[in-house]
């Protein structure tokens, strides 16, 4: 299979993208990682005239501390997140859960940026940026701006971003000291996408829950963020009544798609069991 | 058609300077432009891993990488693995231990196991499974992938030993 004609242009900074995406408009395509474009355009679900890669952008690339927050270039790839020791020391959930996305050779490639801009409620980095609050920095002709990752999915494969702007960099709060955090992912097998999954952060404060943030991947047409489920959990002591009534309150906002991974009752079921997996687990790393 | 574009790359230590159409993949660049059809076209959508090759010292799958956009970079395929006549330790081990029955899914794991081989010298069998977790075999169960990549590994540690010793 080989993709459709197209122009190709690698710019070398920010700017100079913005320049081409400015011009091109909506015949251009920005080009991340490519494992989710190049299949779309081999199957001529995309036809881009044109291609923007942003692989050559060296500032889009690398993560950092800025005061209390961890900031994660847009191009940074998963092997990258995996291996951050500054990820493993402010942020562990982000450094862990990509060991659960694809497979080495595709961690190799594959992008933040790239995974949370494409819009696909099965990529695994929307919940996890909506359980640990990262913010997006969109950057366009008129300049950055910031937008929450539980505001940026309006739909499938729709997002806040807008035809002018590029995803640069994502913005995360370091976790507190004594946050337990957990992703929990069904799937079939490597590679595979979730048939569910439940990002949780959690702090407890003399036995009970102070902070609670859950996420769901793959079971509605974006990520979902579970408040319901949240607040199941605050101001309550963990126990099996409070972890199942989270469960059940995380079950009731899902809409999930039947596919092969399961009917609607069965992904649904399995959200639910990867949140009480993902409470317990996290609540294991809670100092 | 869009115009073509000329990509420099070191290909198995040789500089080569190609014209490429911007949509032509590094796979299909390998083999119908260079004509090193070691690398195999398996599944193209980057799950079964028999196109990896090796780009800048990283795995890379092939079908899911342009040929425009390995301007400048160092890429190493399976037939330029062995040295001189001498199979590199992971095709011996592969011969050795029987880590293939039909085949089509050795050169990706030859150059996947090269590489992981480089990122950890002393795997367990759980990270060698873990490491080779992106090339799919449909013949061998694996076990005998296992056993080549260990026997490599120990090859390897060896040489790297026996570098140090007379280097002292």
């Amino acid at each position: 299979m080989i993709p459709p004609a197209f122009e190709y242009h690698a710019p070398k900074s920010v700017p100079e993208a913005l320049g081409l995406l400015g011009r091109l408009g909506a015949d251009a395509k920005l080009l991340a990682g490519g494992h989710s474009l190049l299949p779309m355009m081999k199957l001529r679900f995309a036809q881009p005239a044109h291609l923007i890669d942003l692989n050559r952008i060296s500032e889009l690339r690398g993560i950092r501390e800025d005061g209390g927050d961890v900031v994660i270039g847009a191009m940074t790839v998963e092997n990258e997140l995996i291996h951050s020791a500054l990820l493993k020391a402010r942020l562990p959930l982000l450094a862990e859960a990509p060991k659960l996305i694809a497979d080495p050779q595709v961690r190799n490639r594959g992008t933040i940026g790239g995974d949370l801009a494409h819009g696909d409620p099965a990529n695994d980095h929307p919940a996890l940026a909506m359980a640990v609050d990262a913010s997006f920095v969109l950057q366009g002709p008129q300049g950055q701006r910031t937008v929450k990752a539980e505001n940026f999915y309006q739909g499938l494969y729709m997002t806040a971003l807008a035809d002018d702007e590029i995803l640069v960099a994502i913005r995360v709060p370091a976790f507190a000291a004594g946050t337990g955090w957990a992703y929990e992912k069904l799937k079939r097998k490597t590679g595979d996408w979730a048939t569910a999954a439940a990002a949780v952060v959690l702090r407890l404060g003399a036995g009970k829950v102070t902070h609670a943030r859950i996420a769901l991947t793959n079971v509605a047409p974006t990520a979902l963020r579970a408040s319901a489920a949240e607040a199941a959990l605050m101001g309550q002591p963990l126990s099996d009544t409070t972890i199942n009534a989270a469960a059940a309150a995380a079950q009731a906002v899902c809409d999930p798609a039947a596919d092969l991974r399961g009917d609607r009752d069965y992904k649904t079921a399995m959200a639910g069991q990867m949140v009480k997996r993902a409470i317990r687990a996290a609540a294991v790393r809670c100092a | 058609m869009a115009k073509k574009q000329i990509v420099s790359v070191q290909l198995n230590g040789k500089a080569v300077e190609e014209a490429v159409e911007p949509r032509t993949l590094l796979i299909h660049f390998l083999r119908e432009q260079m004509h090193l059809t070691g690398a195999h076209i398996g599944c193209e959508t980057s799950h079964c891993g028999a196109c990896t090759v090796d780009v800048d010292g990283q795995s890379v799958k092939s079908c899911t990488h342009l040929a425009v956009q390995c301007e400048g970079s160092s890429v190493l395929t399976v037939e330029g693995l062995a040295q001189g006549g001498v199979l590199h330790a992971v095709q011996e081990g592969f011969y050795k231990m029987h880590g293939l029955q039909c085949g089509f899914c050795t050169p990706g794991m030859l150059m996947r196991a090269y590489r992981f081989l480089q990122e950890n010298s002393d795997p367990t069998d759980e990270e060698i499974r873990a490491g080779m977790s992106g090339n799919l075999c449909r013949c061998t169960g694996y076990m005998n992938i296992v056993k080549a990549v260990r026997y490599a590994a120990d090859q390897l540690q060896a040489q790297a030993a026996q570098t140090k010793k007379e280097a002292a």
